[in-house]
């Protein structure tokens, strides 16, 4: 205690403004709004003469990130996060932000003419997580990531009772990568090129939380992410920043079963139209349901809601099929999630019968799939 | 006060002069300065399940009589001798019984308060189309507009409506009247049994004044001691509140009590109360702790809440337990489904879990089950992790259709033919290993009423008892 007292009473540095604020800001989220460990509300800043490091954590993710500083007196002290990230929100830009440890052993903080005074938590107290052996490590661009996340997170279940849904499912299959996701009633599926380093990936649940808080960081500019990988954790590399994050402790189901692999029917539709149409009849559609019934005839789609309570829409589209006539009802916000996530301008969706998983395409990404699990009416 | 404006109950003479009536000389008058502006009526059926059971058992008519639910159940209706010794609806029969010893209890049949609840409320529909029924023995009505139509005022008409139903049913009705649903409400209890009570728009502000807070309909003893804390004891007290204090105190009930507190009520007398969820709950006879049990009887309640959304046409998003503890304590337990339903086997295999985790060696005395955030149904959302599920929704609905042609025990699962066979006798943990027999009647009925062959059985959704003994629950894999 005497040790740790000693450096947070010399602790000393100044950063600019857009620095703090970039650093802040990649590690405030994961800070929780509500906290019953006080500490938890804080931010690790430890200054050394390597710069500024931020740490926080909401005990299943942690977040650091480096950052340029003129450290003038190294130390370590703990600091409300959200405070800090809201101070340097509103500084104006370009000012020079000065951090030191008044005596009473409060942080203070000076820009310009502003003068802030935060409480402080002992660092000793933070809890760091524990670094695992890593027993997979790979790279791999940004943008490949960015793509397989953003077609697959919109399927994860939010149902607690099925924890082992609740993330992102990525893992090496044969020579791909691959994420799923899958709530039950709709599963998405992305392959890119097998990293070097990433072959035996174990399957791994990432959870929802945590695949935020990486699109967050995404979002950067950075072009490469190391990725490493253990039974428990996972850990992204991205710039500066390194999310460390505990994975779902789970199996996720074996979701090859529910893919079809050979619908008969083959329908060809323009998908913005399609996705308009849907969004228009389900304003019918009562909120919680969401039931749009599709009747399929030679080259004609027609989409209907019909609630005894809300009334009813319908609208015929021209499609591309010639296969025989079939009705069958989906949940519209299923459909719209999955015509968010067609690139081109059509979508090929395969159909067996009413009551058989609907096979979703985007011909202008063949190594992603989208299976929907009609409703029963 | 003589000399108010007012009619006979005995011949609906119109009074105009004090003293009894010149017509008949009867003394059962209601007087009142608005008697014929007044026209929201609240009207309630006196003690309605004793009224009824002592209309079809004369021999019961000077006793206490309760009806309600078994030694563990609730007082579901206390007749006036009853009410003497203190014995209250709602009141635990335990409780019922120790005050009134020598009570006439009955079960009770709902069957048959419904029919009559329902022929009454045909007799108030004859009076106005706007009838909104708050149970099956209580209504509203707005009667405005209705004195041309009738050649008679609402008064004279609701004593017409008091008179018929005691003639017809058999039951006296007290009746409310004023002009709005709060002051109706309120009246009606003023005079009870076989009463008539009026309380006018000028009067209501002092009427009102010194009641204690709880006298408002929806204050409950929480609410009222939340009220108490800030100093509130008085109706009068919350008027001197005002609406703004009231509603930055205590949010839209505040606002709605400061209204009330001046009298001012003007929620209309609406046809179609909407619904805003469907559940069934059962006591036990005795306290159950085993989970296996507590299972079953949960399937019992699942399964009659699918029935009466299937019934209403409605389905529910969110889905609750609900458990009541040995020692009264209840707790509820909600999930929010990805899609609305009203299938019995997905209610039941929402709240398993959560029953199993709080069925963890305590006794509890109820169990309920029940569907929130309803909705028109929108199909059965079929869900790969659970093929089962769709096997086990189409057998549901198959079995639905038999029921409804051949009875509701024509097609049962294992565990409500486990219920069944234990029938009153205590249950036991040992009666599950006791070998199942299905009631003989229940047996040709289904024999009878549905030759299937054992293909078809299956897909109506029968079970052997062992499949129902041990449920399998897929999707972990």
């Amino acid at each position: 205690m005497q040790s740790s007292q000693q450096t947070v009473e010399t602790m000393k540095f100044s950063i600019e403004r857009s620095e703090l604020l970039k650093a802040l800001g990649h590690v405030q989220n994961v800070v929780e709004r509500r906290n019953t460990i006080p500490i938890l509300s804080n931010v690790l800043i430890s200054a050394d003469d390597k710069g500024l490091t931020l740490v926080a954590t909401d005990l299943d993710i942690e977040i650091s990130e480096t950052a340029p500083a003129n450290v003038t007196g190294p130390g370590q002290v703990t600091a409300p996060a959200h405070t800090l990230y809201d101070i340097a929100r509103k500084l104006p830009d370009g000012a020079e932000v000065a951090f030191a440890i008044g005596g009473d052993g409060r942080l203070d903080v000076d820009a310009g003419r502003s003068h802030f005074t935060l409480p402080l938590l002992p660092p000793a107290d933070f809890p760091a997580m524990t670094a695992d052996d890593f027993t997979h490590s790979f790279t791999m661009s940004a943008e490949q990531l960015i793509r397989l996340i953003d077609r697959t997170k919109f399927a994860i279940s939010t149902e607690e009772t099925r924890y082992y849904l609740n993330g992102i499912y990525m893992h090496a299959s044969g020579d791909v990568l691959r994420c799923v996701a899958t709530d039950g009633h709709r599963l998405a599926l992305a392959d890119t090129d097998l990293p070097k380093g990433a072959s035996g990936l174990p399957g791994v649940i990432i959870p929802r939380k945590t695949v935020a808080e990486l699109r967050r960081l995404l979002d950067g500019g950075h072009d490469i992410v190391d990725i490493s990988v253990s039974d428990a954790k996972i850990r992204f590399a991205i710039g500066s920043a390194v999310l460390t994050s505990k994975l779902i402790d789970g199996t996720f189901p074996s979701y090859d079963r529910v893919i079809p692999k050979d619908n008969p029917r083959r329908l060809k539709l323009d998908n913005n139209a399609f996705a308009r149409a849907v969004d228009r009849v389900a304003t019918i559609s009562a909120e919680k349901s969401r039931s749009v019934k599709l009747t399929l005839s030679e080259d004609t789609l027609s989409l209907a809601v019909n609630n005894p309570e809300t009334g009813m829409a319908h609208e015929d589209l021209m499609v591309d099929y010639n296969d025989g006539p079939l009705e069958i009802g989906f949940n519209a916000k299923y459909l719209l999630d999955v015509t968010g996530q067609i690139t081109g301008e059509d979508a090929l969706v395969e159909l067996a019968d009413a009551a058989s998983p609907a096979l979703v395409r985007d011909p202008k990404d063949e190594r992603a799939l989208f299976v929907l699990m009609p409703l029963r009416v | 006060m003589a000399e108010l404006k007012g009619y006979c109950r005995d011949c609906e003479a119109l009074l105009a002069q004090a003293g009894p009536c010149p017509h008949c000389g009867s003394q059962r008058q209601i007087r009142h300065a608005e008697i014929d502006s007044l026209s929201i009526a609240h009207v309630d059926c006196d003690a309605f399940f004793c009224s009824v059971e002592k209309r079809d058992n004369p021999k019961l008519a000077d006793h206490p009589v309760i009806v309600g639910g078994g030694k563990r159940g609730v007082v579901a209706a206390a007749c006036y001798n009853a009410r003497v010794y203190g014995v209250r609806s709602a009141m635990p029969m335990f409780k019922a019984l120790k005050l009134c010893p020598h009570a006439v209890v009955i079960r009770g049949n709902h069957g048959k308060y419904s029919a009559e609840g329902r022929r009454i409320k045909a007799m108030m529909s004859d009076l106005t189309p706007l009838v909104q029924p708050l149970s099956i023995d209580e209504a509203f009505l707005d009667l405005t507009g209705t004195q041309r139509l009738h050649s008679a005022p609402p008064a004279v008409m609701l004593m017409r409506l008091q008179k018929r139903v005691l003639d017809e049913i058999g039951v006296t009705v007290s009746v409310g009247l004023s002009c709005n649903k709060f002051l109706a409400k309120t009246a009606s209890d003023l005079d009870k049994p076989n009463g008539f009570a009026m309380i006018g728009q000028a009067e209501a502000l002092d009427f009102l004044a010194d009641k204690p807070v709880q006298f408002i309909f929806g204050v409950g003893p929480s609410f009222a001691r939340s009220l108490n804390k800030s100093g509130l004891y008085t109706i009068a007290d919350i008027r001197r509140m005002g609406d703004k204090a009231m509603a930055t105190k205590f949010g839209e009930g505040g606002l709605r009590l400061a209204r009330l507190s001046r009298a001012e009520d003007n929620r209309p007398v609406k046809v179609d109360s909407e619904r805003k969820s469907c559940s069934a709950e059962t006591t036990f006879n005795t306290d159950i702790s085993d989970p296996d049990q507590l299972l079953d009887k949960l399937w019992y309640v699942a399964q009659k809440t699918a029935d009466h959304a299937k019934a209403l046409g409605i389905a529910g998003t969110v889905v609750t337990l609900k458990l009541k503890s040995k020692d009264f304590k209840s707790i509820t337990r909600r999930r929010t489904l990805s899609s609305p339903t009203q299938l019995a086997d997905v209610i039941f295999k929402t709240c398993e879990p959560l029953l199993r985790a709080e069925a963890t060696g305590g006794a509890y005395r109820l169990i309920g089950a029940g569907i929130s955030g309803l909705t028109a149904p929108a199909g059965d959302a079929m869900d790969w992790l659970d093929p089962a599920a769709a096997k086990r929704a189409q057998a549901e609905r198959a079995s639905d259709k038999a029921r409804d042609k051949f009875g509701k025990g024509a097609v049962m699962k294992g565990r409500e033919l486990k219920l069944r066979s234990r029938g009153n006798k205590t249950a036991s943990p040992t009666d599950k290993d006791a070998p199942v027999k299905p009631k003989p009647e229940l047996r040709s009925r289904g024999m009878k009423g549905l030759p299937l062959d054992p293909a078809q059985r299956r897909s109506a959704g029968m079970k052997d008892h062992k499949a129902a003994d041990n449920p399998h629950t897929p999707g972990q894999d």
